[in-house]
């Protein structure tokens, strides 16, 4: 067998297996947040199919399949369709190079944080796609928010991960991850708080979740971009929304929490862990903030989370640049 | 100094946020508020506005104390309640009107009340006109809080059903009613 075929196979390998964490994940992920809303609230959250209802995502997804796609009159036909996939699609390049272990890298390649920067923006363009293609009010408004909102946050999100590249000096995600030791004071978090947090808060925003949910906001505009969607068509928005929020959390975990890094248990544990206390605490902050105003959310943009990421960045470049 | 005011007043929110999460996740490590339905019920239903039902005369708790005045069933908004009159009894043909009848005891015990008193609450709004209205008070709203069905013809009842003649043994448990002994 040559080489080439060798990495072919093991690349397929790697595809199918995104596939079926990302499936898997969005599953646990919906069911966890159904029930941390219920209990934040003080109910039980889903309880009648399966023990604890830890089968009710199962069967809400065979109901979303079950659906018909439907089109509203004169909604673009090809964009209307196209825009669910695009959400959806790019989730697979963007989990291949993040390395869930030690050996666990779906693609190895020198610039996978571009490869995850770039490949994220296309969301921006679905949502957008979406609420053109739909014909309707309330998307068009959800899309020109989803616009706003992404290409604003996104510079302060790019500061935040150059910071880190910087000090670590490659954009290799399991080089940095290499970089750093097993112990917390051994992570990025530790000499990069602030990017850390402008990060996290940057990564809500870009995986559209509360309280930065304007462009589906369901109080204003019914549900923003995907209002038109029923079926596989908002279910597969709605994979895409839990997909992203997987990925952002795996790449802070690699860029800020020492990665698969850390003592007694195996790697690849480790990281899970991680990406999943980072997941809840989005889940939490989504039943504890209310929504913010179109003005608060750019003011928190450009007046704090840019100058604060211009500053570190340049301090972080000073400071290499004495050490 | 506006805009340093402006920045202390911003990490103050910050702050605010962190008590935001405090608070939801104290919220979190509570027990459950909420009765969870089919598992327990809420015992505390008697201020619930159910469906109507009629009220027991006071001396004869086998009789409602409706006079079969027709008020409510011509206040009601929705024409949900349908009240036919008792036909006085036989042996009284022809004295209905007459006020000085010689059979004077007789005439109290038969007296007026509803033959059928049929109310759909699948209409209803709950206003309470016909609460309010009732000249002998003798509509009240139940504590019904836990009727469901699947049939429309299931919530339309039969209002005297509860003060059954012999046969009609089942007697509906104010409160909790399966839809079977609703209809
Ligand atoms: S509560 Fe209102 S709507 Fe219902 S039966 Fe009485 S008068 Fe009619
Ligand atoms: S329930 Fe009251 S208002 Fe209705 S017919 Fe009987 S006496 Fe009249």
């Amino acid at each position: 067998m040559s080489y080439e075929f060798h990495r072919f196979f093991y690349l397929l390998i790697a595809v199918v297996a995104t596939a079926a964490v990302v499936a898997v994940s969005a599953l646990i992920l919906i069911y966890l947040e159904r029930k941390v809303a219920g209990h934040v609230q003080r109910r039980p959250g889903p309880f009648e199919v399966g023990p604890h209802g830890v089968l009710q995502t199962v069967a809400d997804a065979l109901k979303l399949m079950g659906k018909q796609p439907f089109r509203p009159d004169g909604a673009d036909r090809l964009l209307f369709w196209l825009a669910p996939i695009l959400a959806f699609a790019p989730a697979l390049p963007l989990l291949l190079p993040i390395p869930f272990g030690p050996v666990l890298t779906g693609l190895e390649v020198n610039l996978g944080l571009i490869l995850i920067l770039a490949f994220s923006g296309i969301n921006a363009l679905a949502l957008c796609m979406a609420g053109w293609g739909s014909n309707n009010k309330w998307a068009l408004l959800g899309a020109a928010r989803a616009v706003a909102q992404s290409v604003g946050y996104e510079i302060p999100l790019l500061m935040s991960v150059l910071s880190v590249a910087f000090m670590t000096g490659t954009l290799n995600l399991s080089k940095i991850v290499a970089y750093q030791g097993p112990w917390p004071w051994h992570w990025n978090i530790f000499t990069q708080p602030l990017a850390f947090l402008i990060y996290f808060v940057c990564a809500v925003a870009e995986t559209n979740r509360a309280p930065f949910d304007l462009p589906e906001a369901e109080s204003e505009l019914t549900a923003g971009f995907h209002t038109e969607y029923s079926g596989m068509g908002f279910g597969l928005f709605f994979l895409a929304e839990y997909t992203n929020m997987l990925v952002v959390c795996s790449v802070a975990t690699a860029l800020f929490l020492g990665g698969w890094q850390a003592p007694f248990l195996p790697g690849f544990w480790w990281f899970l862990i991680k990406i999943y206390l980072l997941l809840l605490i989005i889940i939490w902050f989504r039943w504890t903030f209310p929504r913010l105003r179109f003005d608060q959310l750019l003011n928190l943009n450009w007046k704090w989370l840019l100058p604060l990421g211009l500053a570190n960045l340049m301090g972080t470049a000073l400071l290499m640049k004495i050490f | 100094m506006d805009s340093v005011n402006r920045i202390r007043d911003d990490v103050a929110g910050l702050w605010s946020l962190v008590k935001g999460l405090k608070v939801t996740g104290t919220c979190f490590a509570r027990d459950q508020v909420t009765v969870h339905y089919p598992r327990a019920q809420v015992d505390n239903l008697r201020t619930f506005r159910g469906p109507i039902e009629l009220v027991e005369s006071p001396d004869d708790p086998r009789r409602p104390r409706c006079i079969a005045c027709m008020t409510c069933a011509g206040v009601c908004p929705h024409g949900c309640i349908t009240v036919v009159r008792k036909k006085p009894a036989k042996m009284e043909k022809g004295t209905e009107k007459g006020g000085g009848s010689d059979k004077g005891e007789a005439k109290k015990k038969a007296r007026k009340g509803p033959a059928t008193f049929t109310y759909d609450y699948t209409r209803c709004c709950l206003c309470g006109f016909c609460v309010e209205n009732c000249p002998v008070r003798s509509i009240r709203f139940s504590s019904r809080g836990y009727l469901a069905g699947i049939d429309k013809g299931a919530f339309v009842f039969d209002l005297l059903e509860k003060f059954g003649e012999e046969e009609r043994s089942q007697k509906p448990e104010p409160g909790v009613t399966s839809p079977a002994t609703a209809g």
